[in-house]
This record gives C-alpha cells, sequence and structure tokens, in this order.
C-alpha cells in the first residue's frame, strides 16, 4: 500500500515537471512596420514579426507576409518580448488582509509538498492588469516556514490553473527569516546557523530516506521505509532537477546560503538579497543567479545608505551577475517594468534592465528556450507600445501570449465606466 | 564600537552632513530645466533664491558675486515635493485609549531626528503634513513641517498651514487600528463610528451654549449668578472645529461613508479640509465637486483589505478631470521619497498632462494644508523650495539629486556618495587601540 501510494506520488510528480505546452493558435499573424526590441539581438527600427501556431517564425527588417495572414500595423510603436515577473502571488492573493482571499503561505516549517499553482485563481482581478502592462508570465511562489513549497511559472492568461501553466514545478522555496538578526550575530559564524541546520537535517533526512527505499527496492526481503512526506517532495532539489530558491538578506545570511549550497551540491538561485552589494565578489564567484525582490522598500539598515536597494541590481549586474526583477506581489505585480527602471536610475546598464525582466529571467526559470526574446521558435509573447516599456507614460497598445491576442480591459476601467454612467444621468 | 557605528550611521544619513552644507539661504540654480508647475516651463533657466525666498525664475539671471550656484544644466528642477499626508518625524502616531481624543496635538511630539526626515528629502520632498493615526473616529490635530533635517522640531513647523483635526472612518475605527486592540469597544461598525462623532459635536455645541451663556450673562448689567462651565480641552478643540478654526480630515475609505460624513459636516456647519485615501473617490465626483473639497489619495497601492477592493489606479486623473483637487500623499516614511513616481504613473493611468500629474505632488497639496501662498511652485515671492532630478521628474528613470529647503540644501546625493565614500575609506583603515568601545 505505502508502495504504491509513493509510486503514484511521484508519477504525478512527473507528470507534474514536464513542461506544458499551450493550446496552440491557429492562425497566422504578422506585425508589420514596429520598431522591434528582441532584447538578444541588435533593435530593429521597423520591421516584421511573424506569428504561425503561437510560435514567432520570423523576426527581421524584411520578412516575407505570407497570404491569408492577418497583418497587424504597428508603424510607431514599439514591439518588445512579454516581460517576467520573476517571484509574484498573481492569483494566490486576492485582498492582503483577508486571509479568507490569501493562500501562498501555509503553517508549518518543512512543505517542500506544498505546490502554488495549486491554488491557482484563474479569475484574480491582479493578472489582467499586471498583462496591461506587458507581463505575460509570472512564477507564482510560496512564502512562509522555512521551506515554502514550490513554485510554477504561469502564462498571464486562461480559463483554468491548467491552461495558464506554463512550467511546473520551477523551484523548491527557503524563506529564511534575516532582518531580525542582523548585526547581532558573530563575524564569522564557526557552525551553520539555526535554519540552515534545520535545512541541512531535512536534505539529510531525504537522502537517508531515498537511500533506504533504493535499498529495499533492491529485494522484495528487505523492508519498505515508512511513507516520509518532506523527503519525497525534496527529492527533485537533491536530483538536481529543480533550483532551491533562497530567500535571503542580510550579507552574513548570503555567505551562509552560499557555503551551504555548495556543500549540498544543489541548484540555487538568491533570491531577494537586500545586502547582496556588501558581498558582490561572493555571489559572483558562486555563479548563482540573484531575483530581486520588490524594491519599494526601506534598507535593511541604514547604514546600508539609502539607495542600498535601488543600487544593488547595478552593482551585482556590472560584476557579471546573472540579474532578474520580481515583483514580491499581486496587487502590484503591474509594477515590475517599474523596478527595472528604478534600478536603471541608480546605475544599472538601460538595456541591462530591460534584460532582466526578459531574457534574464527566462533562463533562470529555465525557460529560455521559449520565451524572454523575440526570436524565431519562442512563444510569441509579444508587447506593442508607444514607448519605452519601462516608463511610467508609455501606453501598452497589444499583448500577445502564444500568438493570442489578449485582452486589456481590467477593472479599473470596468468600475471607472460603471460609475462614468452617473454623469449621463 | 558603538560610537564608531553610530558615527558611520550618522555620517550616511546626513546628519553630520546636513548642516555643513547649509550655508545660509542664498541660492542661484543655472541653466537647468525649470518646472515651474504653475507658470509653465523653462527649458533652460534659472532660479535665484535670496535670503530664502525666490527672487526669480528666469533665463540669465544674474546673481551677486560670491552666492553659491548649482549648475543643473541637462537636470530638471521642480518645486519642493509637499505630501499632504504622512506620519513621519513623530513619536507617536495614535492615542487610542479613548475614541476621541480632539484635544492630543502632534505638534507635541514632533521627533526631529526620525530618520523618514532623511528618507523624504532623498525623494525631493520638502514639505508634509504629519498626521494622527486612524484609530480613533475622532483622532488629534496635524502639523505641517519643513523637513529641516538637523534643525529642531519648532524651526520645521509651518505656522501659515491651516490647523486641522484628523477624523477616520470605516475600518480602521472600527477595529481600533491599535496595539492593545484585544479588548472590543464601541464603535463596532459604521453605523457607530458615524453616531460616535454626532455625539462628540452634539457635546461640543452643547459646551458652546454653555460657555455662551455664561459669558452673556456676565456681561448683561444684572447677570444671574453661574457657575463658570468646566473647561474642556476635548471640546474646545471641538468647539474651533464648529466656529471654522479647525478644519477636518477624514480618513475614509468607501463612497458611502465619505457621502455620510459630508452630510455631517452640513448638519454641523463644520469645513472638510480634504477627504483622505478614499479610494472610492470616482464613485461620487459630482457630490465632492459640489461640496468643494479635494482628495489625498494613493495612485495605485490598493486591495490592501476589503474596504480598499477598488480603489482604481484611473481615480485620481479622473477625479482630476471631473475638476476636483486631487494630491499623491504617502501614509508614511517610505513612499514619501517615491512621491515623484506616483505622479508618474498618472501619465500612464489616466493620461494626465505632465503639469496636471505635478500638481498632484506639489500646488494641491499646498492648497490642500493652506500653504499655497508660500510653497507649491517655482515662482518669485515663494519659499526658495526645490528638488532637483537628473530626468524629468515624472520618469520611471529619475532620480533625485538635490533637495533645497528655504535656499538651503538638506539632500546633496554627490556630497552623500563622497560622504559614504570617506566614511567606507575610514571604516576600512585599521582600528586604533583604546578609544570608546
Amino acid at each position: 500500500m505505502n508502495r504504491l501510494r509513493c509510486c503514484f506520488i511521484l508519477g504525478f510528480f512527473f507528470m507534474a515537471s514536464v513542461l506544458i505546452g499551450a493550446e496552440k493558435a491557429p492562425s497566422l499573424i504578422a506585425i508589420r512596420g514596429a520598431r522591434i526590441i528582441p532584447v538578444a539581438s541588435a533593435d530593429i527600427p521597423a520591421g516584421v514579426i511573424l506569428i504561425k501556431d503561437g510560435l514567432i517564425e520570423a523576426v527581421g527588417p524584411e520578412v516575407a507576409i505570407p497570404e491569408g495572414a492577418t497583418v497587424i500595423e504597428a508603424a510607431g510603436l514599439c514591439a518588445y518580448p512579454g516581460l517576467i515577473d520573476c517571484y509574484s502571488t498573481l492569483g494566490l492573493a486576492e485582498i492582503g488582509q483577508m486571509p479568507q482571499t490569501v493562500d501562498f503561505r501555509e503553517l508549518g516549517r518543512i512543505n517542500p509538498q506544498l505546490r502554488a499553482w495549486e491554488a491557482l485563481r484563474p479569475d484574480s482581478m491582479h493578472i489582467p492588469i499586471a498583462r496591461a502592462s506587458g507581463i505575460t508570465a509570472a512564477l507564482i511562489a510560496p512564502s512562509g516556514g522555512l521551506i515554502s513549497g514550490q513554485s510554477g511559472l504561469v502564462r498571464l492568461t486562461g480559463w483554468t490553473p491548467r491552461e495558464m501553466l506554463i512550467k511546473a514545478p520551477v523551484a523548491m522555496h527557503v524563506d529564511l527569516p534575516s532582518f531580525g538578526r542582523m548585526g547581532f550575530r558573530p563575524a564569522a559564524a564557526a557552525e551553520p546557523s539555526q535554519p540552515f541546520k534545520e535545512l541541512e537535517e531535512a536534505f539529510r533526512q531525504a537522502r537517508a530516506y531515498q537511500k533506504r527505499k533504493e535499498f529495499a527496492e533492491k529485494s522484495s526481503q528487505r523492508a519498505l521505509p515508512d511513507f516520509n512526506e518532506a523527503a519525497v517532495f525534496l527529492q527533485p532539489v537533491l536530483r538536481g532537477e529543480i533550483p532551491l530558491w533562497l530567500s535571503v538578506h542580510a550579507d552574513k545570511d548570503i555567505k551562509e546560503a552560499i557555503q551551504f549550497i555548495q556543500r549540498e551540491k544543489v541548484k540555487a538561485v538568491l533570491y531577494g538579497v537586500s545586502q547582496g552589494w556588501k558581498c558582490v565578489e561572493e555571489i559572483k564567484k558562486s555563479g548563482l543567479p540573484v531575483v530581486f525582490g520588490s524594491l519599494t522598500s526601506l534598507p535593511a539598515g541604514w547604514e546600508d545608505g539609502y539607495d542600498a536597494l535601488y543600487r544593488a541590481p547595478g552593482l551585482l549586474a556590472q560584476a557579471g551577475v546573472k540579474i532578474a526583477f520580481s515583483s514580491q506581489s499581486s496587487s502590484a505585480a503591474k509594477d515590475l517594468p517599474f523596478q527595472a527602471a528604478k534600478a536603471a536610475a541608480f546605475g544599472l546598464d538601460k538595456r541591462e534592465a530591460l534584460r532582466a525582466v526578459t531574457i534574464n529571467a527566462a533562463e533562470i526559470l529555465g525557460v529560455a528556450d521559449r520565451m524572454g526574446s523575440l526570436e524565431k521558435g519562442k512563444a510569441a509573447n509579444i508587447v506593442l507600445t508607444d514607448g519605452d516599456i519601462l516608463e511610467f507614460k508609455t501606453q501598452v497598445k497589444k499583448v500577445f501570449i502564444d500568438g493570442r491576442e489578449t485582452d486589456l480591459e481590467t477593472i479599473y476601467e470596468q468600475l471607472l465606466e460603471k460609475f462614468k454612467k452617473r454623469e449621463s444621468r | 564600537m558603538k560610537t564608531r557605528q553610530l558615527f558611520f550611521l550618522l555620517a550616511l544619513t546626513g546628519l553630520i552632513m546636513a548642516p555643513a552644507l547649509a550655508k545660509g539661504s542664498d541660492l542661484l540654480i543655472k541653466n537647468g530645466k525649470i518646472l515651474t508647475v504653475t507658470r509653465g516651463v523653462l527649458d533652460r533657466g534659472d532660479v535665484l533664491i535670496r535670503n530664502g525666498i525666490i527672487q526669480a525664475v528666469g533665463t540669465d539671471l544674474q546673481a551677486p558675486p560670491g552666492i553659491r550656484t548649482y549648475e543643473a544644466s541637462g537636470k530638471y528642477v521642480m518645486p519642493g515635493i509637499i505630501d499632504s499626508h504622512t506620519h513621519i518625524a513623530l513619536s507617536g502616531t495614535n492615542e487610542s485609549a479613548d475614541t476621541d481624543t480632539a484635544e492630543v496635538d502632534m505638534a507635541d511630539v514632533l521627533n526631529a531626528e526620525d530618520l523618514s526626515i532623511f528618507t523624504a528629502l532623498s525623494g525631493g520632498a520638502t514639505t508634509a503634513c504629519t498626521m494622527h493615526g486612524s484609530a480613533n473616529p475622532i483622532g488629534g490635530q496635524n502639523v505641517v513641517l519643513k523637513l529641516k533635517w538637523g534643525r529642531p522640531s519648532q524651526d520645521m513647523v509651518v505656522s501659515e498651514a491651516f490647523r486641522t483635526l484628523k477624523f477616520a472612518l470605516g475600518e480602521n475605527p472600527k477595529r481600533a487600528n491599535r496595539s492593545d486592540a484585544d479588548e472590543a469597544r464601541y464603535p463596532q461598525s459604521r453605523m457607530g463610528v458615524k453616531a460616535l462623532i454626532r455625539r462628540e459635536l452634539l457635546r461640543a455645541r452643547a459646551y458652546m451654549e454653555q460657555w455662551d451663556r455664561y459669558l452673556a450673562q456676565k456681561q448683561s448689567k444684572n447677570p444671574a449668578v453661574l457657575l463658570p462651565p468646566r473647561k474642556d480641552l476635548r471640546l474646545e478643540a471641538l468647539a474651533d472645529l464648529l466656529r471654522g478654526k479647525l478644519l477636518a480630515r477624514v480618513h475614509t475609505y468607501r463612497a458611502d461613508e465619505t457621502l455620510e460624513f459630508l452630510g455631517l459636516a452640513r448638519e454641523f456647519g463644520f469645513k472638510v479640509a480634504c477627504f483622505e485615501h478614499i479610494p472610492e473617490a470616482f464613485k461620487i465626483t459630482p457630490e465632492l465637486k459640489e461640496a468643494g473639497v479635494g482628495t489625498s489619495v494613493f495612485i495605485d497601492s490598493w486591495a490592501y483589505k476589503i474596504e480598499a477592493a477598488e480603489g482604481i489606479a484611473l481615480s485620481a486623473a479622473y477625479c482630476t478631470r471631473q475638476g476636483i483637487l486631487v494630491s499623491l500623499n504617502s501614509d508614511g516614511g517610505e513612499r514619501i521619497r517615491r512621491l515623484f513616481n506616483e505622479a508618474g504613473k498618472t501619465l500612464r493611468y489616466g493620461r494626465l498632462t505632465e503639469e496636471e500629474a505635478l500638481r498632484l505632488i506639489t500646488i494641491n497639496p499646498a492648497i490642500q494644508l493652506g500653504v499655497d501662498k508660500i510653497v507649491g511652485s517655482l515662482e518669485a515671492g515663494k519659499h526658495g523650495d526645490l528638488a532637483v532630478f537628473n530626468e524629468h521628474p515624472l520618469s520611471a528613470y529619475a532620480r533625485c539629486d538635490l533637495t533645497v529647503i528655504e535656499g538651503e540644501v538638506y539632500f546633496d546625493r554627490a556630497a552623500y556618495l563622497q560622504e559614504r565614500e570617506e566614511a567606507a575609506k575610514r571604516a576600512k583603515a585599521p582600528k586604533q587601540t583604546g578609544g570608546a568601545r
């Protein structure tokens, strides 16, 4: 019975971890005349993007438009790849202070079994608003406890969770509380501090469980281990199939996290990293990518300088660290482009800022083969704007996801229109 | 070690730096793009400040020799940003031991050492109304400050501003937004909140009548022997509201409760200076316009609670176009440093013009606070309060480089960076033995 259950769970896990394909848009679409910013290659002052079956068929200054194609005239507009939010709670949280509507956090310390996408509400009012900012995909992630659970990547369109799912799981999330302890720990701790000890123990148990299970499977005369939920769901991390996504802030904790990752020999992403500017060298040497949380908060400590969060992305990018941004939110997910611009105001190269919300994000999430830039063969996630996609004043005109034009109307317009009717009465 | 850390902290936050930079109150800003807000845009112009007052805004201004000059070529100069509603620079926000605390005055609990003052300056803010919280249906009296970091608090108070009293409707007074909220208290509903406010206003009215009768008797030829009524500072404050000497600033979220409050103001004949937050303002623009009451709002911070679930980002622009006086506020110590970003978003959400957007964080809040004669735009005769940005302040790439109040530099990014570099060098230098540990 136990064995059967284990098999079932693991089997389901495998099923869920394959890339889930989009339902293909059947049509042939040509976007003509736009200034094209492919991100991964040089800008094209005026060109054509050809979309076939939901994928980009061709991008260039002169692309022959086949007969029967739907032509979208886009002269005067800019064409960008859809933006990617590297950490959000879209579809997981509707009204922050109403726990009835918040589903990204569980009780308990070790929760690798939780799958954020299983709580996804496709009808969230925040999703169309984010889409209208040019965001076409978002990681939806759990937080809280120590091991918070698994995140999934979703496209910001679809009627059901399954229609929205692009890839799951993407990462196993670890939430390391930081700020409370900053400045109170010895400079060079010989022993890993408590949360890392806890993590280490969870990993040790998961490895022991797996070893015992494999041992037992070799002979029917050996006893099988008891079912161990945490051990079962940590296996993909131990096998290197998904990265550990460590939310970590204080410089000491960042260094400790890097050591932990190297000891455990797992893949990882550093998240938050408020004091990353203090250990640029260590992060660079680790080769780990960095995803920033929302920049609209105050620095961890005032001695860090008022602009600590603003200047960190520029410093890390300059050192050669791969960086990406995130909204860390549902109601403010739409602000992702402005996070990148804020970092650009404080030293991050503007091109790099754009990469950090497109191709870098796709690479960190392991989907760069299918999104993150305007290239042949990638999903036709395309945003047409009347200017710089990271600027406030820019209007997003059209958003295509997998080659389908999406609805840009949001609850903003719906509510305003409803009450505008008062005027005419 | 402690002393060393403290020094480092103070140096970085400008506590040490600011007074050193504040070399009097004459200043010439040269060759910037000048966004006056009320008098259009000068593509390349100067602002001359003498004795803290703007003497001229124009091109090729001649300044007397020796005057401090800031070269702003390629940069943007705008009036100092005004935050009409925040809670910084205070050593307390809510007096939550009672539901009516009208006698409480925030001017009594100013904290000149609050780092938020420096934070605000780093985002170009120069003036802020710092307010009582929203725990009580009737809170305390608010105070308007110039954000003169490094100065004693009494130097910051803007005496020209309206005297205002904080009211709060909806969820916060219901759930008593306070640390010791374990025990339930009256009111627990919107009807209770409104009834409580009415009760206190009736009490104040009765109090005024007692005093009127007593004073009338005292002055009459054959006075009756009346004991003087008991002096009540709480009722005095509410009496001032009814006399028009204090104006109401009303924390409100829902459209309906806002209309009910307007009804109360009409019933008792007091003035509302401004409605605070009011995410549903777009639903009641005819009434707001008719009452001549403006709003102080967030641009798109919303959906954090149910009464904020319809706080659409289009509301500020829509209300502006409907002729309502709108300002954008921070409500705290973080958003105050990016009010220019909040204003920038109205270019996207509602497509305001650049001037309309800038008004939301300059002249409009100045009017709401009663200080538009002295601040809120770059005009000769007004205070020399301004901010210089690397790019247009409404751009997402904008960064504040200089903040000036009355001709004195309170934030200078270049000097700050230099100071930080030097502090880092000092921190790296070999430690001396002995000294304070």
